[in-house]
């Protein structure tokens, strides 16, 4: 599942080497989240604004016992998570650990693949609807669950028909309400100024990051209720990251977000909630600020420090 | 390990030698290459001139629009390439939806299991079959069992018969070639199976389909043992009945139960005439024939370079 995994995994015996000579200071993680981190890159510091936090934290997404399996390997182990509404989520983890497996469960894109199987639940709020239920249509699913892939993979058509493709599934054909919705969802990913212009061009034209925020508005579009980032921005450059992350901040204000990422400080920079994964396992879950800064589980510290467990 | 030893592999003057031998080796094999790929070339141009100076004193309008005769200046090929073209589109218009849609079966439905797996290895089977066999199978089901004689119909199926595993070992990889991240971003959207095929594999495979059928086309248009079998005439001196018609609905599907001919036939009719002048009759048939293939190779080549282009992965 996790291919481009590799570069964190090759990083760290560097870093285990580095890290070995200092002793552990949990209060004091950055700069060796990332081998890439320059010396005084400031603390890794989760500025939850007070606004958000007073919002009263509903569960969009209720993880409760899931296991999962490709054949008859088990590759996620009794996984109890709660999903905040309107937050964002990361998933961290060394590579194999399930966090793409795990995120590919919320819109059943495993039953894609033959000889794979769910066991517990998924429960989505707050219709109480088991998305990874026998009964329930995988379509159904993903048409109220958005994913943004790994590599940029917007459809050889125009932009424009890019963010309509998903409302045409849903037999849209009104002109008017075609043109409204793309441009809200451009506008929503940050792209409408860059592109408005030129909607009939082809997609491919855009750069990786116009690309990649064009995923986003085709996946805005149809206004899903949880929307899905598996490794967004491992194939971007720092701008075009940055610019992504940037919008994911505030994508909050408008649906659940869930992101795997490689990038420790990403996932700090952009997560209210974290859950460090090794082996298919959660070993820890807790708000972002409270992961990053004084985890309460020696793995989750080893790791995040670059340690590695 | 000795010095002496040592000293033959890290020796600049040692190094530089080998490598003039060994890049003398690479220019050898590009010399070696380039001579048998023009030699292959040349067997084919050859043939081809010879083809048209022999068949020089035939070409004109005439020899387009004259049917078969006893006398060879005034025989034409005008049944042949009648007959061809109405066969090339039936076989066209029957190989192509069926072996786009076993392709697609294949590749985007087909559960990976033994059963498919053996459809798979037979799929490519038939494709080496010899077409003798294809022509006696087709006098048995199509000219008999079906009772479409021999006719421009059983021809057709024939022939479609014959280029179903080209179109479909072609069109199998012009699908595959439509990365995976593309078909998961429709799914993903919440696309069904079809929707998917329909909206994104088969637009953007559309190249390598027509490409498929074009040289599958090419294959067929030359086959001359499987028409034989079937009994098509090689002497004919009338053409199909015409599809359009005055009265409503203005077209016929007539022409389909008609005998015809092809052009290698007539070619081969000509060619086995002791006399001389027919010689001359083939070679232009011939020239014709070839240019007919490389023609429509050329436009496979041309619509293959225009969707590369379109659809840059």
């Amino acid at each position: 599942m996790q291919t481009s995994t590799e570069s964190a995994a090759a990083a760290n015996p560097a870093r285990v080497a580095k890290s070995a000579q200092e002793t552990a200071l949990p209060n004091e993680p950055s700069g060796r989240a990332t081998p890439d981190a320059k010396p005084g890159t400031p603390k890794i510091s989760v500025t939850v604004d007070d606004t958000r936090k007073a919002r009263a934290l509903s569960v969009k997404a209720a993880v409760d016992n899931l296991n999962f399996y490709y054949g008859q390997h088990r590759a996620l182990k009794n996984l109890t998570i709660p999903i905040a509404d309107k937050q964002v989520t990361a998933l961290i983890g060394p590579s194999g650990c399930g966090k793409s497996t795990f995120l590919r469960c919320f819109n059943r894109m495993h039953d894609l693949q033959p000889d794979t199987r769910y066991e517990g639940s998924i429960t989505l709020h707050p219709d109480n609807l088991n998305l990874v239920g026998s009964g329930v249509d995988p379509i159904e699913v993903r048409m109220r669950i958005g994913m943004v892939f790994q590599k940029p993979n917007p459809f050889p058509k125009s932009i424009f028909e890019n963010v309509a493709y998903g409302l045409r599934l849903r037999g849209v054909r009104n002109r008017v309400t075609l043109a409204e919705e793309v441009e809200k969802a451009l506008r929503g990913a940050a792209l409408w100024d860059e592109v408005k212009d030129r909607l009939a061009d082809s997609a491919l034209a855009l750069s990786g990051g116009q690309m990649q925020r064009l995923c986003i508005a085709r996946a805005l579009a149809t206004t899903p209720e949880i929307l899905l980032f598996d490794e967004p921005t491992s194939a971007l450059d720092p701008i075009a990251t940055a610019k992504i992350e940037e919008l994911i901040s505030t994508l909050r204000d408008q649906v659940t977000v869930l992101i795997v990422t490689h990038n420790m400080q990403q996932a700090a920079r952009v997560s209210d909630y974290t859950a460090f994964m090794y082996l298919g396992e959660l070993i820890e879950f807790d708000e972002a600020a409270k992961i990053f800064t004084n985890p309460s589980k020696k793995a989750t510290e080893d790791y995040i420090t670059g340690r590695y467990g | 390990m000795s010095s002496a030893h040592t000293a033959s592999y890290r020796n600049v003057d040692a190094l530089r030698a080998g490598l003039s031998r060994r890049k003398t080796l690479d220019q050898l094999f590009v010399i070696v290459g380039l001579i048998v790929m023009l030699a292959c070339l040349m067997v084919l141009a050859v043939l081809f001139i010879d083809l048209v100076r022999d068949g020089a004193p035939r070409f004109s309008l005439d020899f387009f629009t004259n049917f078969a005769s006893r006398n060879a200046e005034r025989a034409g090929i005008l049944a042949a390439w009648v007959g061809t073209s109405l066969v090339m589109l039936v076989t066209a218009v029957c190989a192509v939806p069926v072996g786009v849609a076993a392709a697609i079966y294949l590749e985007e439905y087909a559960p990976k299991n033994w059963f498919t797996a053996i459809i798979e290895i037979n799929v490519t089977n038939l494709a080496g079959v010899p077409s003798i066999v294809y022509g006696l199978l087709a006098l048995g089901l199509f000219v008999y069992q079906f009772d479409l004689g021999q006719s421009i119909a059983a021809a057709g199926l024939t022939l479609a018969l014959l280029i179903l595993p080209i179109v479909i070992v072609a069109t199998r990889e012009a699908i595959r070639s439509v990365p995976n991240s593309i078909r998961e971003a429709a799914y993903g959207l919440g696309a069904t199976r079809w929707e998917v095929t329909k909206d994104h594999v088969l637009p953007y495979s559309t190249g390598g389909v027509l490409t498929g059928m074009i040289l599958g086309l090419s294959r067929a248009i030359g086959e001359t043992a499987p028409i034989i079998t079937i009994g098509a005439l090689s002497f004919i001196a009338f053409l199909p009945q015409s599809p359009f018609t005055s009265e409503f609905p203005f077209i016929s599907f007539q022409w389909l139960r008609d005998p015809f001919t092809v052009m290698p036939i007539q070619m081969f009719n000509w060619v086995s005439r002791p006399d001389q002048a027919f010689q001359a009759n083939a070679a232009a048939a011939g020239a014709i024939l070839l240019a007919m293939t490389l023609m429509m190779n050329g436009i496979a080549i041309w619509i293959r370079y225009r969707f590369r282009k379109k659809i840059n992965w």
